[in-house]
């Protein structure tokens, strides 16, 4: 088994709630809330979850774009959350992220030329031929041709964009890339281009990515392992086939059954949950996801299950697992 | 078959840019009939939107303009009707959700005052009586205290709540067709599965026509009766949503499905339908999506396919199929 690249412990961000005429603070909003997991070197760890679950407050976390309130994060065996920005801005020549909307993440004003050389040259290749070089180099690697140099982010398509994003995390060799929703503002046909793109980037550049998504089957096709996050809380994690064809945790079970399949003859027991997802300033007392769940029992509005073994290196927090061991 | 609600024949809508006229949609022709919810789906660019806009005329003009063809509401050509007689249609006879519920509500009323308005404008009542009929229909969509809610702002509820207030306000004077535009795209999968779940209770308990709008193909298996497989303007294929997945006859319609990652089973690569959606021109020669099909051949570039009948409402709109038919027609005369 290979080394973990990445071990995080215990990471929490809360965010302050404002509020009075002195702008006390009032509460807090547990975005992510003792999450702890870890990832090995050339491992696709995708994590899932809806709208307001903190996956990707918790990415940013990592890579300390948002300073993370607890916990700790190692990388490579490092301590890295106590590291001054100095070493930090060094040692993110080796994480990297892309984000969702390659419209929004690209600077409109500058060349492809410019937005791929700009990571270069802040860790320190000065030769402006050698730039060039490795641009044109990176170019092609992410299916785009010598020539695209020159022109602007506007003259391209969404998915050629993210290709670009794509092109830009690569530039400076990362051994961690954090992939925040890297295909959802994507058609279907370009969605199925960027995956292989990225399946062969991790085989060829024995890459580690953290892959964060709301579509369950695009973080299937493409993971190792999936963690399931629900109101800041990881909930459960696993080999992605155990997980995705024996869940656990009954909200991993909701979530499996919500999904339509393209496929008339598939009948599913949908598992229709009712609600909404509660507020994470004011979450559910016990475990979070109680007022939502078809087997709560009276433990689960008192006490907070955590994240415990459940055999075969999966991990549920839930009580109807911890009963029995 | 039942009566036909909905009828397009040979709708275009062009936009009249800078850059030159776009056929954005492009002679496209399919049925609604009552009680039936049929699927439009395609990639950005492909002129669904545009498709459903059009037939509540709702294109803004300029740029946009229908520029042929007829839409037949219950035998009716909306094409040809006045702004007088769409306002009447508008919401009555047709209703209309859209993806995202927080642009469509104005945030500024209440829910209450903004269903209030839509019942009183399109029903003679009073206020008490449309009030009434509001609580009645946030009841029937779902919604817990009803009773509340109604004074609440749009901003005070979650999105696959304010996405039930707008199913609502569309279901509030009994329309015979809904009209949705992607109404789950902007909403969680839990949500989703509430949504189409409510959607597919109103068509079978109120009969309501459903044309539902999307680009997610598993939606499509999940409510969908049959479904009409949009490319860059044209219709590329219809049939019932059975025969589109598990036996599509265009190439676009096969390569969509199988670039899908799956839920189930294992695949070590996904397949990809090289390039990108061609955006839409005046005076394009040729298939609209030869340059990226693997099967095109030399008349593919050369002629613009119709839409061949395979019979039973199935259509597709490539050149294979005259291959095979003339191949056919071959054998018959060999046999005989």
């Amino acid at each position: 088994m290979r080394q973990p690249i990445l071990e995080v412990e215990g990471l929490k961000k809360y965010y302050p709630i404002q509020g009075g005429i002195f702008g006390k603070t009032v509460g807090e909003v547990k975005a992510v809330d003792d999450v702890s997991f870890y990832v090995r070197e050339g491992e696709i760890l995708g994590i899932v979850g809806e709208s307001g679950c903190g996956k990707s407050t918790m990415g940013k976390a990592i890579l300390r774009l948002i300073e993370p309130t607890e916990g700790e994060i190692k990388f490579e065996g490092q301590d890295i959350t106590e590291l001054p920005s100095e070493d930090m801005r060094k040692l993110r020549r080796d994480m990297q992220i892309i984000f969702q909307d390659p419209y929004a993440s690209l600077n409109p004003r500058h060349t492809v030329e410019k937005i791929i050389s700009e990571p270069l040259l802040v860790h320190g290749m000065k030769s402006k031929a050698e730039r060039k070089k490795r641009v044109r180099e990176l170019l092609e690697v992410v299916g785009l041709s010598a020539y695209h140099a020159s022109r602007y982010p506007h003259q391209f398509s969404g998915g050629q964009r993210q290709r670009i994003g794509i092109a830009r995390a690569l530039a400076n060799n990362p051994k961690l890339i954090i992939c925040d929703e890297p295909v959802s503002a994507l058609d279907v046909s370009v969605q199925s281009q960027i995956l292989n793109l990225m399946g062969d980037l991790r085989d060829e550049f024995n890459l580690t990515y953290i892959f964060i998504a709301h579509d369950l089957s695009v973080v299937k096709h493409i993971s190792d392992r999936v963690g399931v996050m629900y109101l800041g809380r990881m909930v459960e994690l696993a080999d992605k086939d155990d997980l995705y064809e024996d869940p656990k945790h009954p909200y991993t079970q909701a979530l499996l059954s919500a999904v339509p399949e393209p496929d008339p003859d598939i009948k599913k027991e949908r598992i229709i949950l009712e609600g909404d997802v509660p507020s994470p300033a004011n979450p559910p007392a016990g475990c979070a996801f109680h007022t939502r769940c078809p087997f709560a029992m009276d433990i689960c509005s008192k006490v907070r299950p955590e994240l415990e073994p459940a055999g075969d290196g999966r991990f549920v927090a839930c009580h109807l697992y911890h009963g029995e061991q | 078959m039942s009566e036909v609600i909905l009828e397009l024949k040979k709708l275009s809508t062009h936009f009249f840019t800078d850059q030159g006229e776009i056929p954005a949609v492009d002679q496209v022709s399919f049925r609604v009939h009552r009680g039936e919810v049929v699927g439009v789906v395609g990639e950005s660019g492909s002129g669904k939107s545009v498709t459903s806009l059009s037939v509540l005329k709702l294109i803004p003009d300029p740029p946009g303009k229908i520029v042929s063809g007829s839409i037949l509401y219950k035998g009716e050509d909306l094409a040809q009707a006045t702004e007088k007689r769409m306002k009447n249609i508008r919401g009555n006879e047709i209703s209309m959700i859209f993806q995202e519920p927080m642009t469509s509500l104005d945030p500024v009323f209440t829910i209450g005052n903004q269903m209030r308005e839509a019942i009183r404008i399109h029903q003679k009542v009073s206020k008490k009586a449309a009030n009434e009929r509001a609580i009645e229909m946030l009841k029937l969509v779902g919604i817990p205290r009803a009773e509340d809610i109604i004074n609440e702002y749009p901003h005070q509820l979650s999105g696959g709540m304010r996405q039930r207030v707008m199913i609502a306000m569309a279901m509030s004077s009994d329309p015979s067709l809904l009209i949705a535009d992607e109404p789950t795209t902007a909403l969680d999968v839990t949500i989703q599965a509430q949504i189409l779940d409510l959607m597919k209770k109103i068509n079978q308990e109120e009969q309501t026509s459903i044309l539902l709008i999307t680009h997610d193909l598993g939606v499509v298996a999940d409510i969908c009766d049959r479904v009409v497989v949009m490319y860059a303007g044209q219709v590329v294929e219809q049939g019932t949503t059975r025969e589109i997945l598990k036996d599509p006859q265009h190439p676009y319609t096969q390569g969509l499905i199988r670039s899908l990652p799956k839920l189930r089973g294992k695949e070590e690569k996904l397949y990809t339908i090289p390039g990108t959606v061609l955006r839409p021109k005046k005076d394009h020669v040729g298939c609209r999506f030869a340059p990226r099909c693997e099967f095109a051949f030399e008349r593919c570039f050369k002629e613009n396919p119709e839409l061949y009948d395979l019979g039973e409402g199935r259509e597709s709109r490539c050149f294979l199929h005259a291959e095979r038919e003339g191949k056919r027609l071959e054998d018959a005369t060999t046999n005989t």
